[in-house]
């Protein structure tokens, strides 16, 4: 695959001697919502925070086998763990805004790339937020706190936080678990309209929402790799028995 | 452990095969009627044929319920969906039915014009066409579903053999035409039983191996 924007091959992982991923390979395409779906402990979470290193801050964890950004891979020593960050941003099961306003959360990451400019921060948080599809809903409350905004759109503001910084790649960690229907059904919405400018990957155990918002999925059992294709396969005629129990709810 | 939801879709398959049993019982009776000239089971399949019409119904009222509730995925998902799809062939069936159960009333009121051999032939092909079918849905057998497709060709020639000779009767004399004509109707509904027949196959083919297999010749290549 030549447009992959990362290639996973024989990914193995370790939480001290509990080996969590299984010779992983894996393709993630460009501009494509890939979902990792799977029973609990399957890996999937694992998997997605190998993307940009956040497992690196767990202790006693160890990772052989290559995880390629553009061909370049992110375990190689000379990679700036910040800057991949930056280039591969990460929305969480639960909405952590930062205890600041709501102009303040956006525009953390763009202060710290060193953009100072009153109007430059401003057009940047908007755009941001807009992108969010959060702007019409704050765009007269910008100074109060974050933690004044409901559930739905603190998560919202974390992915225009996460955007903001412009990063190529988004990874969701069961991004509406916490969220009510009617705030799920907007982030899977924006979900969609996000995929033009960024490739999503992500996590859930939501059947319906993988379903819904993803162009591929993966599922996972017992650290491995049991199927990977377009979503719309693995939720009709799935090739593998296992999936086929998953998805249809028999096992897992 | 079975889950709730097998259980609902083992009762919608019973559902089905009691359609099923219905719908071959109405195509027998109304053969029996016309061979044997027996108005009063000609009246009794048209009779019947509300149950048919319910049937199908509520097949598709519970099909459309375990969509909406449940949500099922893959195999789940095809079994609803050719649920649904054999109740409306079996329902056309019945339809079929019925009408050779009015032919063969308005038959019976005639003498015989000759003695009946490709006719209950051809019904005897497209009944087992359709027993198959039935029997590949029930038993996962979707090779046998394959081998009903194989035999339409079978009953269509079938149904050009009658037309050819009832036109030739007709030809000779004109006092058999009406009679001809209502022959002609019943071998004309025994082939599109045979067609049903075929489409409650492919649909079992595609229940069992996720492949549809409809419409396929030169330009239509299968799909992979």
């Amino acid at each position: 695959m030549d447009n992959a924007v990362f290639r996973i091959e024989q990914l193995n992982f370790w939480y001290g001697a509990k080996q969590a991923l299984c010779d992983v390979n894996l393709t993630i395409r460009p501009n494509q919502s890939t979902a990792l779906i799977g029973p609990s402990g399957c890996g999937k979470s694992t998997l997605l925070r190998c993307l940009n290193r956040m497992n690196d801050l767990i202790e006693q964890t160890r990772v052989q086998g290559r995880v390629l950004l553009h061909e370049q891979d992110v375990y190689a020593p000379e990679v700036d763990v910040i800057e991949l960050r930056k280039r591969v941003g990460m929305v969480f099961q639960k909405s952590n805004p930062f205890p600041q306003s709501v102009f303040d959360n956006v525009a953390y990451g763009l202060r710290i790339q060193g953009v100072t400019s009153r109007s430059q921060l401003a057009d940047r948080v908007e755009a941001s937020l807009r992108k969010a599809a959060l702007w019409d809903e704050v765009k007269d409350r910008l100074h109060d706190s974050a933690l004044t905004l409901s559930g739905g759109q603190q998560q919202r503001l974390c992915i225009a936080r996460a955007i903001a910084v412009e990063p190529e790649v988004l990874l969701m960690d069961e991004p509406c678990s916490a969220l009510d229907p009617v705030a799920t059904a907007k982030i899977e919405e924006l979900i969609q309209d996000l995929k033009k400018d960024y490739t999503i990957v992500i996590v859930t155990h939501n059947m319906q929402q993988a379903a819904r918002v993803s162009d591929y999925a993966a599922f996972f059992y017992l650290g491995r790799l049991i199927e990977f294709d377009t979503t719309t396969k693995i939720f009709t005629h799935p090739a593998n028995r296992q999936t086929e129990d998953y998805v249809t709810g028999r096992f897992g | 452990m079975e889950l709730h939801f097998d259980q609902e879709l083992t009762r919608l398959k019973e559902m089905l095969l009691r359609m099923a049993a219905m719908a071959e019982q109405s195509v027998a009776d109304s053969l029996r009627a016309l061979v044997e000239r027996n108005e009063e089971l000609a009246r009794k399949v048209d009779a019947d044929d509300a149950q048919l019409d319910r049937a199908e119904m509520d097949i598709d009222r519970v099909g459309i319920e375990l969509i909406a509730l449940r949500q099922p995925k893959a195999s789940d998902l095809r079994l609803i969906i050719v649920a649904m799809k054999i109740a409306s062939e079996l329902e056309r069936i019945g339809d079929q039915a019925v009408s050779i159960a009015h032919r063969a009333m308005e038959l019976a009121k005639e003498p015989p014009l000759k003695p009946l051999v490709d006719i209950p032939h051809m019904a005897v092909l497209v009944q087992r066409m359709t027993h198959d079918a039935l029997d590949a849905f029930v038993y996962a057998k979707p090779d046998l579903a394959r081998s009903v497709i194989a035999r339409d060709h079978e009953a269509d020639q079938l149904h050009e053999q009658v037309r050819r000779e009832l036109t030739s009767f007709m030809v000779e004399d004109p006092h058999t035409i009406t009679r001809a004509l209502n022959l002609m109707t019943v071998a004309r509904k025994l082939e599109r039983i045979g067609d049903h027949a075929t489409n409650l196959a492919e649909d079992i083919v595609y229940l069992y191996e996720a492949r549809d297999i409809r419409h396929q010749n030169e330009e239509n290549p299968p799909h992979a």
